[in-house]
């Protein structure tokens, strides 16, 4: 078993989603989003903004999630490419685990690394605490596209899947959302709530890979 | 036709729900019709949970307890399936996600029911059980949309059985994720009325209701068991005489 | 269902083995006690109606799909094409090439290779632009990036024109007298030469 098919699927995967640069445009349409529509929508009062910040990142990240994985696992099922990878030589899991990482990359990451500009737009202190956010964000963020990967292999067959992506995605979503705004906030939660996001993630990152493998099978089936 | 036979006979199944299942009925006809008439009637009211509406507590936390065991057993089932492909399995998890999944919206209803009155609002966000049962309430409906979707009863079957397995997996790290957020706002946490704080006079009444829950949950899985079993058989027969015509 | 006689006594090596393969498509059958061999120097067509399952049966033989009942033993690799291509809007011929010559770990002449299929003019250019018959040679021409034994072709005609098929026909030749073997599914009088045939 050689890491060659691995390593192919994550550089195809990461050249189709950028793309041209659209890929680039997913996440900024949400950061951006995010950022004018919210104040607009819920008022400007500093205090109020500090607080709904870091929900709304949160927000952003899950939705980017959600929308660029809608296509990813599908269009393959369709053009025909999943059955070349599925006979590629690699584990599918590693495959698979490949491509989402990919994806996260493009779309997840440039979100986490753009959370300090976004925090500063809704009132909060300016420090090494920006910094330690885009971690969070970051971590969050991963365990959110491998989970909502596992929907996306699950509905890759499923016309329109996006909204049973999003049932299967939201509660597998919800103790990342939980220990990363815990995180955030530095509640009494405190120092442990980043090291559980930290396992969390770990365990997204384990354990989903084999589940969409099993689901890219049924679906090449 | 060597695979169609395949399909392991549930000859025991059939035998024994045909009169477990009325037992079951019957049990739970009785232990619920005492719950509530204890729940209803019976034990004093307790203001501090709200007077009179916290006599929903003996639907409402049955209902929770339901909501959790179903998801297992339907994640079991799920497990056996894959593993062993006995199809039993797979009726069982697929029979399981709708009643679960009523007891789940149940639990969320007669929680709210309780809430509004008591304190105010339909809807409490720090009640970790509340959330807790929510999220359940998404898995579950997620999980029959998903088989649903498929194209086929044995693609239906794999697909469920790898969300259910992995939702099985999460609910453990779903349910300490919530109870560790619910636990920061300890001021307005709610409807707790569980565990030994609870006096001996509700306890009864609910552990009595809670057995009668668990029992028709039991019984209503076995009754839609055979309706699959018998809509397979129909299907399959179906498909025989098109063949051979 | 027809086995042909085996035209190619051949060794005693068998590149690929099927024994009583059976597929349920919902709760029909689709077929069932369905066996195969293949030898090097074989040609096994598929040949039937649409529907009759010549490529489910081909996707049994890839691994892709589970059989209900049946085993498949493979002894060596194969390739794979199937109906559809496999080949990106945006991915050229090239790049189609060399991803899968990266992934395979094939050290292949992507630039000669694409000169035999006659890719060379639509070399760069995106899948979306080409037509039916140039994305079918992009997918025909992953055969030459690696020497496998087994060929899994899915109407492997398709779209082709007279030189195409021409050019198909020559591979599988060169293919079988190296001692590989192709199973292909075929619609019409297309067909290799000196082989067997089984009707779905």
């Amino acid at each position: 078993m050689s890491p060659a098919p691995i390593l192919a699927a994550f550089r195809q995967a990461l050249s189709e989603a950028w793309a041209g640069g659209a890929g680039a445009l997913l996440p900024l349409g949400f950061f951006a989003g995010a950022a004018v529509l919210v104040p607009l929508g819920i008022g400007t009062e500093p205090g109020m903004l500090r607080a709904v910040g870091p929900g709304i990142l949160w927000v952003s990240l899950a939705l980017s999630s959600l929308v660029t994985l809608e296509r990813i696992f599908q269009a393959d099922v369709e053009d025909g490419a999943l059955d070349l990878w599925l006979q590629a030589g690699a584990p599918v899991s590693a495959i698979a685990a490949a491509k989402t990482f990919a994806h996260w990359l493009t779309a997840g990451l440039p979100l986490a690394l753009m959370s300090p500009v976004l925090a500063l737009m809704f009132q909060a202190e300016a420090g090494a605490d920006l910094l330690t956010g885009a971690l969070i964000y970051g971590l969050g963020g991963l365990a959110f596209f491998f989970w909502g990967g596992v929907g996306a292999a699950l509905s890759a067959t499923v016309r329109r899947g996006g909204l049973l992506i999003a049932l299967i995605a939201l509660p597998l979503y919800v103790p990342t959302a939980i220990f990363g705004s815990m995180a955030m906030s530095g509640a009494a939660g405190g120092d442990s709530a980043p090291l559980f996001l930290a396992a969390s993630t770990l365990f997204a990152l384990a354990l989903a890979p084999f589940a969409m493998a099993a689901a890219l099978r049924l679906a090449a089936d | 036709m060597g695979m169609l036979s395949s399909f392991a006979n549930p000859h025991r199944f059939l035998a024994l729900s045909n009169w477990l299942a009325p037992l079951f009925y019957a049990l739970a006809a009785m232990l619920i019709g005492w719950g509530l008439w204890q729940g209803l009637w019976m034990v004093p009211k307790d203001e501090y949970q709200g007077g009179d509406i916290m006599r929903v507590m003996f639907v409402h936390v049955p209902a929770a307890w339901l909501a959790m065991a179903s998801y297992s057993a339907m994640a079991a089932a799920s497990f056996i399936w894959f593993v062993w492909r006995h199809e039993l399995a797979d009726i069982a998890a697929k029979a399981i996600a709708p009643l679960g999944a009523t007891w789940t919206a149940l639990c969320l209803a007669t929680g709210s029911v309780w809430g509004k009155p008591t304190w105010g609002t339909w809807w409490q966000w720090d009640d970790a059980r509340m959330m807790s049962v929510l999220f359940l309430l998404f898995l579950f409906l997620g999980y029959m949309a998903l088989r649903a979707a498929m194209d086929s009863r044995q693609k239906a079957a794999r697909a469920g059985a790898i969300l259910a397995m992995v939702g099985g997996l999460n609910v453990p790290l779903i349910k300490f994720s919530v109870d560790m957020f619910t636990s920061l706002h300890q001021d307005s946490s709610v409807i707790t009325s569980e565990g030994p704080k609870m006096a001996a006079v509700y306890l009864w009444p609910l552990l009595m209701s809670g057995l009668g829950h668990s029992l028709l949950f039991g019984a209503l899985v076995m009754t839609l068991m055979r309706a699959e079993i018998w809509t397979r058989r129909a299907a399959r027969q179906r498909a025989r005489l098109l063949a051979g015509a | 269902m027809q086995l042909g006689q085996r035209v190619y006594s051949g060794d005693d090596v068998q590149l690929l083995t099927a024994s009583q393969l059976g597929i349920l498509r919902g709760e029909r059958v689709l077929f069932e006690g369905v066996s195969l061999t293949v030898a090097p120097g074989d040609a096994v067509m598929l040949r039937g109606p649409n529907g009759a399952g010549k490529t489910t049966l081909l996707r049994v033989l890839a691994g892709l799909t589970r059989p209900e009942a049946g085993a498949v033993s493979r002894d060596g690799a194969h390739h794979w094409v199937g109906h559809r291509d496999g080949l990106k809007p945006n991915e050229t011929p090239r790049a189609h090439l060399k991803l899968w010559a990266k992934a395979w770990g094939a050290d292949a002449d992507i630039d000669a290779i694409l000169n035999e299929m006659g890719l060379f003019r639509p070399a760069n250019v995106a899948a979306r632009y080409l037509s039916a018959g140039q994305r079918r040679r992009t997918a025909l021409a992953r055969l030459m990036l690696e020497n496998r034994p087994v060929w899994l072709l899915d109407e492997p005609f398709t779209a082709l024109d007279a030189e195409g098929r021409e050019r198909v026909l020559a591979m599988v030749a060169g293919h079988r007298q190296g001692g590989g073997a192709v199973v292909a599914a075929v619609h019409g009088d297309a067909g290799f030469a000196a082989s067997r045939e089984m009707v779905l």
